[in-house]
């Protein structure tokens, strides 16, 4: 009891401080003056009562989970498909899916569209980073100067050499691979902290550098104007340029700004099922095991005559070559990029995405991409307070769920006789 | 006499100020299990780290069929035929069984990325191979039946005998077990008894052990080096390692 009046003190100590930083005032500026503005009677009405609340909950935490203990919690590992009992069904579910995928987005509304594309753009990069921290075990911090590399590329070939969508996208993977190669040489001797630091440093030079190269990048303003993919030389566009037919006038339907938004959608399906295959397989294959057995022990690894340099230099090589499929991809459905969109916080946002589904699982992955770009959506209102909830999101399932949502399910070799 | 597989000279091992090993010398035949004893801390592991490559020496020469090794990567040495274990059980503790022996297989199998990914006929052909490999030696180790379940999940004793098959696996011509009967049960030693005069013997691989069980040791050694305090003693066969005063004191202390 005495220990919990400790901690209920503590907590509410900090939710008051906390709460009267970031709601009790406020910096208003008046004419040229900043001037300090006091919340209304009624928030400080709530924000003591919240602090009410979080003294009581600590104080009385032994009660409260001794009587929440008998609520049952749902079990999410029974929603997994891989759970499906009769292993006969499971290729028809999956044919189903994909065949849903490719429908949907003709019956629904074109905002929904395109914020599925946006959320395939998360799956893409939660896979890709999936592969480095999730499978191979090492924290990289800086995962968005990949993406960022992709998208560069993309716009830089688009608007420097004319080059197209199809081309650029093997390209910018080549090259997102070739930085995480070079990256990825003298760093990876580091561990844990060590590695995850260098990697957030990493991701700012990108950052920094793109900002600040403004005779190529074209600096803060970014680079505007990148091209669309086409339809095998088809433009979505009402005129196309010249030498071009537009897709609707190949079709001889009426113009819609509908197809480019679906068509970007089908690309992105299409690219995170070649992601999900390459991945997949890669579980399944000797580098995908060595790199699970390297994470669980790398001394063992070591003395049965695994190189670990080249084992961890090709985990971070494919998730940078994700990164910069998806990074070619964003570039081409934006049509503007600048390092605005490469910040930190989409490192964060990618890495929770990770560890919200459940290191290693690409469902959970998936769900989690789901999760962390649709609800903002919904939650428009709460925009200002979007990350907040998400700290919250995440204190929560540390306390609930720290596996995950769900958990890796990595396929076993098995031995048959 | 047979062949020289193994031949140690000179090798010293400095850690600072420290000379953990000092001036030990080493030979080691075809077909021949070979034990280092010495009380604890007397360097024995230390010893294994420098010729595992763990380690790189400080002075010394080690001849591994014929090569210079002293210095070369630890997998690079692995991979020429010198395989060890490890004082304390090292699996891939979450993996299954199968997979820890793959894993150790890993570069006899297809590792071409397009391979694995369009799973060619040779690439299925040697992870084929690997399998009825790993099948074998897990025959020979008695842990057929345990090929799916979670490494981690297994007795003691058949985690201790996991170890040696997943090395076996990478077919070494060398192996270093560092006390491989610590931990186990008189049943159990005898049975590692057994298995380690079978590789010998049957697959006609050298063993180097380190081994504080004396029976295990006296019993089944070709040669036996003593080691005290980082430096050579004595050696030779069980029975004049076993009347040699100067071990004797080292182990019981003087009177």
């Amino acid at each position: 009891m005495r220990q919990n009046l400790y901690s209920a003190v503590f907590a509410a100590g900090i939710t008051f401080v906390l709460t009267c930083l970031m709601i009790g005032v406020k910096l208003t500026s008046e004419g040229t003056q900043l001037k300090v503005v006091s919340a209304t009677e009624a928030q400080w009405g709530w924000i003591f009562a919240g602090i009410a609340l979080v003294f009581f909950s600590q104080l009385f935490r032994d009660q409260i989970s001794a009587a929440t203990a008998g609520i049952p919690r749902p079990k999410l590992a029974t929603l997994v498909p891989e759970q499906v009992r009769s292993p006969k069904l499971k290729p028809w579910l999956l044919a189903a899916l994909v065949v849903g995928l490719f429908v949907w987005p003709f019956m629904v509304s074109r905002g929904a569209v395109d914020l599925a594309t946006l959320t395939l753009i998360y799956v893409m990069l939660g896979l890709g980073l999936n592969i480095v921290v999730g499978l191979a075990g090492l924290l990289d911090l800086g995962y968005v100067a990949f993406y960022a590399i992709g998208a560069y590329s993309y716009a830089l070939l688009s608007s420097y050499f004319g080059l197209s969508f199809w081309a650029c996208l093997p390209i910018a993977a080549v090259l997102a691979a070739t930085f995480g190669f070079v990256l990825g040489f003298p760093v990876l001797r580091l561990r844990g902290d060590y590695l995850a630091i260098v990697t957030l440093g990493f991701g700012e030079i990108i950052r920094i550098l793109l900002n600040n190269w403004t005779a190529l990048t074209g600096g803060p303003n970014g680079i505007s104007g990148i091209e669309k993919p086409t339809l095998f030389g088809l433009e979505f566009s009402r005129r196309a340029s010249e030498g071009h037919v537009p897709f609707h006038e190949f079709m001889g339907i009426d113009y819609s700004s509908g197809h480019k938004v679906i068509f970007l959608y089908l690309i992105a399906v299409v690219l995170v099922i070649w992601v999900l295959f390459v991945i997949n397989r890669l579980m399944r294959m000797p580098l995908g095991r060595a790199w699970e057995a390297l994470r669980e022990d790398e001394i063992a690894c070591r003395s049965l005559g695994l190189n670990r340099t080249v084992i961890k230099l090709t985990a971070f090589t494919f998730g940078a070559s994700t990164a910069g499929f998806a990074g070619c991809f964003f570039a081409a459905r934006q049509g503007f990029i600048s390092p605005e969109s490469f910040v930190f916080i989409e490192s964060a946002i990618i890495l929770a995405i990770v560890v919200l589904g459940g290191m290693g699982s690409q469902f959970g992955v998936i769900l989690a991409a789901i999760v962390m770009t649709i609800l903002p959506e919904f939650a428009r209102e709460f925009s200002e307070y979007r990350m907040l909830l998400f700290g919250l999101l995440m204190v929560l399932m540390m306390r609930w769920r720290p596996q995950g949502l769900l958990p890796s399910k990595r396929p076993h070799m098995e031995l048959k006789r | 006499m047979s062949q020289l597989l193994l031949d140690v000279n000179g090798l010293t091992m400095r850690f600072g100020g420290l000379l953990a090993v000092n001036n030990v010398n080493l030979a080691v035949h075809n077909r021949q299990i070979v034990s280092i004893i010495g009380p604890n801390g007397a360097g024995k592991t230390t010893v294994f780290n420098c010729l595992s490559g763990f380690y790189i020496p400080s002075d010394g020469s080690v001849v591994f069929k014929g090569e210079q090794i002293a210095g070369l990567k630890d997998f690079r040495i692995s991979r020429k035929g010198l395989v060890r274990t490890f004082q304390h059980v090292r699996l891939f503790s979450n993996m299954t069984v199968i997979e820890n022996m793959l894993v150790a297989q890993h570069r006899h199998l297809d590792t071409n990325i397009a391979a694995g990914l369009f799973k060619t006929k040779r690439y299925r052909q040697l992870e084929q191979e690997a399998m009825d490999r790993a099948a074998y030696w897990l025959e020979q180790v008695d842990l057929l039946d345990f090929a799916n379940r979670e490494a981690g999940n297994l007795a003691y004793g058949q985690q201790r005998r996991l170890e040696i098959a997943r090395c076996m696996v990478t077919q070494p011509e060398l192996l270093l077990l560092d006390e491989p009967a610590a931990g186990l049960n008189p049943r159990e030693t005898k049975q590692l008894d057994e298995l380690i005069v079978q590789l010998r013997d049957e697959h006609e691989i050298s063993v180097l052990l380190i081994e504080h069980d004396m029976s295990l040791v006296m019993g089944i050694s070709d040669h036996i080096y003593v080691i005290a305090q980082g430096t050579p003693l004595a050696d030779g066969t069980p029975d004049d390692v076993k009347q040699n005063p100067d071990v004797i004191k080292a182990y019981l202390g003087e009177e």
